[in-house]
């Protein structure tokens, strides 16, 4: 193990609260006795929907086939009966296609212990078809098969293990009790890409997940021609940016969200499920996913069936009043919802309720310039300077100032003392410029 | 629509701010009321009240809506009262609260649109239209505390001698707060002290004939309306620059141009002046860096 800087400019140190989710062993939620199965749950256009109402289901059957780039296959995550397929708002507010399928029938895969099949034997085309098969996503929607087959000929895989956004600790988790597997999912990931080296980033603040993956990396290393490195990284948010990260771990100012620069940068979770999809053949059909917030009795990690509605999740863990707020997702990046029937999805890492004190709304108030947002920001950009411009219909002047490097991270809006929306001031004149 | 991401946040709100700005100021305004007696009280209490005042009027008038919350219009009216000479008349403190809300800050759009700081624009409008209302005039303080303290700028935290090194304590551990909370930028009040430290001592003496490196800093540093103005007007934040090399330009420049107005120009109310100066260049120095779009 080793320690490595972190990036040098902006960023934030939001408080923590991450316990005791993140001390306590992940806990198995409920099977519901619905599941609404989004078809988009990938960057991509929708699956296509192989299901029709009224039709019956096996536990991990195929009901929805990417057709699109950037677009995974959607699987039932219980055996039932599809009862409706209809348009849902998903949390970011774009619509999707969904099944909703009631439980009925036998489980065909849970319970029936598997035996790992030995993915060495497998040729690099197999291993991508059974990723795509599982119809195994990346948090941030690219799936995985298509960010590995994407960087042929790179060089270097980076697990990110960070997560510093506050309240989330799924990853953190999944790297204590399943740190081999992981590991195994990055060889597996590493072996698509004719990569000799597997850097893996944890935060120093995690010393569990820590040592864990590093005697996963001693004994992959055995079984594995790979080099592995695992480096405690000096966290502070957004480290779990991929060009941060990158440039945290690797020492290159590798300013690439895309991965051409000869690197792939997968998630833990993707990573398990990697594994999972090659040597058990498992869709990606659970996840594990934080539950947390001062409204919530029993916080903790739970691995859910995805489509799982949140009031399902949130009910398991007791919510103890009214939420002020309910957020799919992290804090820092997470949409508010508004319906508690939102369902579980690949990429949800976390369910928070949170209570006022928590969130201390204040009120909007006119720009002050007291720039703390420039100096939040890890881009080096001015992001009052760029709201101004876009507020005022001069988006080419705010893409010249360099619009393009946001990251939607929210440091800039998380400081702000006027309460000023300044991501989606900023993400909005992103899409305008993009049109 | 609902809520938009961070869901979470850090630091003070504008309000906070300025209530902390206000708060900060309190211990040496209730000294200077202590050290200067009831005439001093009736003066904040007029300049904060006409302040409030005109916030509400014209804010309901041009907008519908009350921006009193903010506690932008607070701060600006007990600045006013702060810098002005206890011996002014009361209507040239409300005229001068008036002027700072109406004309310098609501007339650009209200608060974080003006380009001059509010209080300080109030401060020059009363100095040039009742300059001999305003003059220096002796007088023994006639406060509560019985003690007849020489007047170094007739303000309200203008006491010389000990009591005056109280008053600038006072605002120095406030200040001091305002700096650790990063409420105000350290780089303005530092470079501004910087400056005008450096050029007193070494041209101070000039004028009086005593060659360079006599300058009578103690004297010069002491006052409370060079602390008011370094620690708690250059650093407003809505008219300093933002980014490290603009504002060390900014608060050197107020420094210096201070230095010029006292020594040569012998004004009392030097820094009241030499803020507004640099508040104009603002726009410029915020072009400073190098890289485009970036610190």
């Amino acid at each position: 193990m080793r320690a490595a800087p972190t990036f040098s400019r902006g960023g934030v140190r939001p408080p923590e609260r991450k316990l005791p989710a993140a001390s306590l062993p992940i806990r198995k939620a409920c099977v519901p006795a619905e599941v609404l199965l989004p078809l988009r749950q990938h960057a991509g256009a929708p699956a296509a929907c192989l299901v029709s109402a009224g039709q019956s289901v096996a536990e991990g059957q195929p009901i929805g086939r990417a057709r699109a780039p950037l677009a995974a296959d959607v699987h039932a995550s219980i055996p039932g009966v599809v009862r409706q397929v209809r348009e849902i708002r998903l949390p970011d507010g774009t619509a999707s296609p969904a099944v909703l399928i009631a439980l009925e029938g036998e489980f065909s895969r849970t319970g029936r212990g598997r035996r790992p099949q030995d993915w060495r034997q497998l040729s690099r085309d197999q291993l991508l078809q059974r990723l795509e098969a599982a119809g195994v996503v990346d948090p941030d929607g690219v799936p995985a098969a298509a960010r590995l087959r994407k960087t042929r000929r790179a060089g270097l895989l980076v697990v990110n293990g960070v997560e510093s956004e506050p309240y989330l600790s799924c990853g953190e988790r999944v790297l204590v009790e399943k740190a081999a597997q992981v590991l195994a999912g990055a060889a597996i990931a590493a072996s698509i890409l004719g990569a000799g080296r597997v850097l893996v980033g944890i935060e120093a603040s995690k010393p569990d997940a820590l040592r864990a993956a590093a005697e996963a990396a001693e004994a992959a290393k055995a079984a594995c021609a790979f080099d592995f490195e695992v480096s405690a990284l000096q966290g502070r948010y957004p480290l779990e940016e991929e060009a941060l990260l990158v440039r945290s771990l690797a020492g290159r100012r590798s300013g690439s969200r895309t991965g051409e620069r000869g690197l792939a940068v997968l998630e833990v979770g993707t990573l398990l499920a990697v594994c999972e999809a090659v040597t058990l053949e498992q869709p990606q059909i659970e996840r594990v996913v934080t539950v947390a917030g001062e409204a919530v009795r029993h916080p903790g990690n739970l691995k859910a069936r995805l489509g799982t509605p949140v009031s399902a999740l949130l009910e398991e863990c007791g919510l103890l009043r009214a939420p002020a707020r309910v957020i799919a997702g992290g804090p820092m990046r997470g949409f508010a919802l508004e319906g508690m029937d939102t369902p579980l999805t690949k990429g949800m890492k976390g369910i928070l309720a949170l209570s006022r004190r928590e969130i201390l709304p204040a009120a909007r108030t006119a720009c002050i310039g007291c720039g703390r947002c420039g100096e939040a920001c890890p881009w080096g950009l001015r992001p009052d300077e760029l709201y101004k411009w876009l507020e005022h219909g001069e988006t080419a002047e705010a893409l010249q100032r360099g619009l393009e490097a946001c990251s939607e991270c929210g440091c800039c809006a998380f400081v702000c003392p006027a309460r000023i929306p300044l991501v989606q001031g900023l993400a909005a004149g992103k899409k305008r410029g993009a049109a | 629509v609902s809520q938009p991401a961070p869901h979470l946040h850090q630091g003070p709100t504008t309000r906070g701010t300025m209530l902390a700005v206000a708060a900060c100021l309190a211990p040496a305004a209730a000294w200077g009321v202590l050290v200067q007696g009831p005439g001093a009280l009736a003066m904040l209490a007029t300049a904060v009240g006409a302040s409030l005042a005109s916030e509400l009027a014209i804010g309901l008038a041009a907008w519908r809506r009350c921006t009193l919350a903010d506690g932008s219009a607070l701060l600006t009216g007990l600045l006013v009262g702060l810098s002005l000479p206890v011996y002014a008349p009361l209507f040239v403190a409300a005229a001068a609260a008036v002027f700072a809300v109406a004309v310098v800050k609501l007339s650009f759009g209200g608060l974080g649109r003006n380009w001059m700081n509010p209080a300080l624009g109030g401060r020059l409008f009363v100095t040039f239209s009742w300059p001999a209302l305003l003059a220096a005039r002796p007088r023994p303080a006639g406060g509560w505390l019985q003690a007849s303290a020489g007047m170094a700028d007739g303000s309200l935290l203008g006491a010389s001698g000990q009591l005056g090194l109280v008053t600038t304590l006072l605002l120095a551990l406030g200040g001091a707060y305002l700096l650790a909370r990063r409420i105000a930028a350290w780089e303005v009040p530092a470079a501004f002290v910087a400056a005008f430290a450096l050029t007193v001592w070494v041209l101070g003496g000039l004028p009086a004939g005593d060659g360079p490196f006599r300058g009578d800093l103690p004297a010069a540093l002491a006052t409370g309306g060079f602390a008011l103005a370094a620690l708690f007007m250059a650093t407003d934040p809505v008219t300093s620059p933002k980014g490290r090399a603009a504002r060390l330009v900014f608060g050197a420049g107020c420094g210096l141009l201070c230095f010029l107005l006292r020594v040569y120009g012998r004004r009392a109310e030097a820094p009241f002046l030499a803020v507004p100066l640099m508040n104009m260049l603002v726009p410029l120095l915020e072009r400073l860096p190098a890289r485009r779009g970036r610190w």
